[in-house]
């Protein structure tokens, strides 16, 4: 099949980008979508311009480093599933397919699609942990975790970081992100003692870092490749206004 | 070179805890005057840092990934075992250390991999503790599976995730000391070369993968925490950017490299599908438990499987090896399933594949249970593949996956230039000639919370912090020959992209030094990487520059080190004249077609000395002595 891509183009963070048509040729249905993308770049670099950068790694869906806007939806047309995931089977010979990077205020571009997502760190960085130091933990099954909990915990926390649910929200928030990571730790036992620290912390650290606020969308949910559900946006916002109610944070 | 591994004596079970007695310590107070630098941050590196700072060190931390979370640890599927015994199947630290040691096909050290089962336990309590979400029992407590290579339930895990979830727990303890501001964390910085001063490690030269600033850091010791050279292959189940760069720049310096052609080869991962494939995708061993792997019994049969009769299937892991039936070892499923293959027998248009079956599975458990235990991996085959797994088998076929080979370290996981330390896959030391499924996450984390943080003590006690600066010669010396390489990258001005070489690179070494080999393969190999590298360096092109995000220039950086590394894999492969584990070589084997070991030759390891550019690396051995196992043909009929 042969497509036409729109790809977003900017050299650096401080010069100004836009929009570079290339033709996609001879793609075959089990091209990954990143396959496809290294085929237009080693035609490129064949001719001695430089390729299309993009971030990717492990190419299997799990370390959230890749992340392209395409068409319009961040990773794409499929549900759950990352940008590195998508096949060129879910396209159609003749199609035109416009690629961006992320797009968020908090995620500045770096070069052509590659953001800087270091907020994210900084989030965690305020709390997104138990804190235990090495050697000091206890025998494992002397906390038991009640299945149901420990599944809901685990739900939040396949959260891989990529960033989509910020790229989709209209207000550039990253409340499902710093959701999951506080549902992930706060449902757990062991996370009950910093619980409303935690909260606290992270949601202020997302707010200094210029993501938009929550106003109920669900666009985060709808892209998010590991359909994290939203309902921790709500687990979230009990936590902080008990953090409030109980004045229990520092 | 001098090759002391530093086993500490007594019995095996008291080797530790009598080390732990007598290595010296770093008082509180004089901890933070040492700088320690981690190259790294999976799970050995994330957790060493993370464990460093706590003790009180001041730790520098590097990766070439826009956040540590991404490190390839996160991929790892199946689980992580440890000896708890909780299902009451008479597991024990004795049951997990034998069944490594014969796992590994006795070509690792007793001493080590006794030490890596002690702690095993200590590592779930850890994990734990951290808010690693492992699976549960409706009682609340922890839920174990089996794995390939034991007949015991001994393996943890978090659905199909548990590397992600291990790796979080480690990265959000590495993040609480970012926070605390005793680790500087350098995110999209790659180590491009090691700083030697009077011969110990003393720091490091990084590009800012962001700038193009090549600078160095210089540090009381060094962490090589970098992970495996599997992507020498070019099509692995390894990140894209996993590279070898740092060991083999380190190994260029002086540092010893250990079993390079003790690869793994890992049996279930779907199959390549056409040749634009830019990486392999694992399916998780643990499919194994519930899923039968078979091919059709006459060779040519190109019917759908599920028109193929029960009588016409060859379930011929379970024919061979009744005891250990599905769950064999990799080497040994592998090395199967290329057999199979090689008799015409394989499936799928390449026929290179062999069947991975849930219907029976499925029959006895219902669909429910089979998506409960395995979903999100056969959500992610069907992705891949356009195939509903529920419905047809999964097709599988062998990829690189693993490197049991590395840098070469003692007890205290110390190489042979002082102050370097070598943790996690970028060592060689505890998994022999081939890995169990679920020991990596179990050695990372042992490695990187248990045992380098008490030995890292012992070397920076008797060196006392003097506060050198990375402005000496030796930096200065360093920098400028990464600066020079970058330069010559960027010169060459060829017509080849840096992954056309490195396909080619991964072919050759596919085809040669891959599931088997032989002498005349491995000397064809070791005629064509030359050749292929002389090209690389007139026909290379690298558009762009070095001030500026290039990753043409990343790539053809680490494509340049593979070339060399793989020369060395070959040949030892070529040296090693026996079969074992993960190195299969097709002149020994046993009438069955097992490997065939020869213990009374080489029951070593190969420790390789670099000697320059252009002459034949120094080869050394170092000799396996087996105390307390008897070393005996593998046996999982």
């Amino acid at each position: 099949m042969n497509v036409t891509l729109k790809v977003w183009r900017q050299k650096g963070p401080h010069q100004p980008g836009g929009f570079v048509e290339y033709k996609a040729e001879s793609i075959i249905e089990d091209m990954s979508f990143l396959e496809m993308l290294d085929t237009v770049n080693e035609g490129l670099i064949a001719k001695g311009e430089e390729p299309i950068a993009f971030d990717n790694d492990c190419r299997e869906g799990i370390c959230g480093m890749c992340g392209l806007v395409i068409n319009g939806i961040p990773h794409g047309p499929s549900k759950g599933t990352t940008t590195c995931e998508l096949y060129m089977r879910h396209f159609s010979d003749g199609d035109t397919i416009v690629i961006e990077p992320w797009r968020s205020v908090a995620f500045p571009v770096m070069k052509d699609l590659i953001v800087d997502r270091s907020a994210f760190d900084r989030i965690v960085q305020a709390g997104g942990y138990i804190s235990c130091k090495t050697g000091s933990a206890i025998e494992a099954n002397t906390i038991p975790v009640p299945k149901p909990i420990a599944d809901r915990s685990m739900d939040a926390a396949t959260c891989i970081g990529c960033g989509a649910c910020v790229a989709a929200c209209p207000n550039g928030s990253a409340m499902l992100f710093t959701s999951a990571k506080i549902g992930h730790l706060s449902l757990l036992p062991q996370g009950k003692p910093e619980r409303f620290n935690r909260a606290v912390h992270m949601i202020e650290a997302m707010e200094s870092e210029k993501f938009g606020g929550c106003t109920n969308h669900g666009e985060c949910e709808a892209a998010c490749p590991k359909s994290i559900s939203i309902d921790f946006i709500a687990l979230v916002n009990r936590e902080y206004m008990g953090a409030y109610w109980t004045a229990d944070f520092e | 070179m001098k090759l002391d591994a530093k086993i500490p004596p007594g019995p095996l079970a008291e080797k530790w805890d009598n080390h732990l007695n007598t290595i010296k310590l770093v008082s509180p107070a004089n901890k933070r005057k040492y700088r320690i630098i981690i190259v790294g941050s999976g799970l050995g590196g994330a957790s060493a840092a993370a464990s460093l700072a706590e003790l009180g060190y001041d730790v520098e931390c590097f990766c070439y990934q826009d956040s540590p979370r991404r490190a390839h640890s996160i991929a790892a599927q199946g689980g992580i075992n440890a000896t708890k015994n909780y299902p009451n199947d008479n597991d024990s630290i004795w049951r997990l250390f034998y069944d490594t040691i014969k796992g590994g096909d006795y070509r690792s050290r007793e001493a080590n991999v006794y030490r890596l089962a002690q702690v095993s336990a200590n590592i779930i309590d850890q994990c734990v503790a951290q808010g690693v979400p492992f699976a549960r029992e409706y009682g609340g407590q922890l839920a174990n599976r089996s794995f390939g290579g034991a007949q015991v339930s001994r393996t943890f895990y978090a659905r199909g995730q548990t590397g992600q979830q291990l790796l979080l727990g480690a990265y959000q303890a590495l993040q609480r000391m970012i926070a605390a501001g005793k680790v500087t964390m350098h995110t999209r910085t790659e180590m491009l070369d090691l700083v030697l001063v009077e011969w110990r490690a003393r720091g490091i030269v990084t590009r800012d993968m962001v700038t193009g600033d090549v600078r160095s850091y210089a540090a009381d010791a060094v962490v090589l925490a970098s992970g495996g050279y599997g992507n020498v292959f070019f099509l692995s189940t390894n990140a894209k950017g996993c590279n070898a760069t740092a060991v083999w720049r380190a190994h260029k310096r002086g540092a010893a490299f250990a079993n390079p052609c003790f690869t793994q080869i890992h049996p279930t991962c779907i199959p390549v599908s056409n040749e634009y494939q830019s990486k392999l995708t694992l399916m998780s061993e643990s499919l194994r438990n519930d899923g039968r792997i078979w091919v059709p019994k006459e060779p040519g049969d190109k019917r759908p499987p599920n028109q193929i009769p029960e009588d016409e299937r060859d379930y011929y892991l379970e024919r061979r090896y009744p005891a250990f039936g599905n769950l064999v070892p990799r080497d040994v499923a592998s090395r199967n399933a290329k057999m199979v293959c090689d008799e015409g027998r394989g499936v799928g248009i390449s026929g290179l594949g062999v069947y991975l079956d849930f219907r029976d599975a499925i029959n006895r458990l219902g669909k429910k249970v089979i998506e409960e235990r395995y979903g999100n991996l056969f959500e992610m085959y069907e992705r891949i593949t356009g195939e509903n797994p529920y419905e047809v088998p999964m097709r599988i076929y062998p990829a690189s996956h693993y490197t049991m080979g590395g840098l070469w370290v003692d007890y205290n996981l110390m190489n042979n230039i002082p102050g370097l330390f070598v943790i996690g896959e970028a060592n060689f030391s505890d998994h022999g000639a081939n890995r169990l499924g679920a020991s990596a996450l179990m050695q990372g984390l042992a490695d990187g919370y248990f045992v380098l943080p008490n030995t890292i003590g012992d070397f920076l006690a008797l060196h006392r912090p003097d506060g050198l600066k990375a402005d000496r010669d030796e930096f200065r010396t360093a920098e400028k020959e990464v600066k020079d390489n970058v330069k010559k990258l960027l010169s060459v001005n060829g017509s080849r992209s840096a992954d056309s070489f490195h396909k080619e690179l991964g072919k050759i070494v596919w085809d040669y030094c891959g599931m088997s080999r032989t002498r005349e393969g491995l000397q064809k190999a070791l005629s064509l990487i030359p050749a292929l590298r002389e090209e690389f360096w007139k026909d290379i092109k690298v558009p762009g520059d070095n001030e500026e995000i290039n990753q043409s220039l990343e790539k053809a950086g680490r494509v340049a080190e593979f070339m060399e590394l793989a020369e060395l894999m070959c040949l030892d492969a070529l040296n090693r004249e026996e079969s074992c584990g993960g190195h299969y070589r097709e002149e020994y084997q046993t009438p069955e077609g097992e490997a065939l070991r020869n213990d009374e030759e080489y029951a070593y390891v190969s420790v390789w000395e670099y000697s320059g550019e252009f002459s034949k690396p120094i080869f050394h051995k170092e000799p396996l002595q087996f105390e307390f196992v008897t070393p005996s043909q593998r046996s999982y009929k």
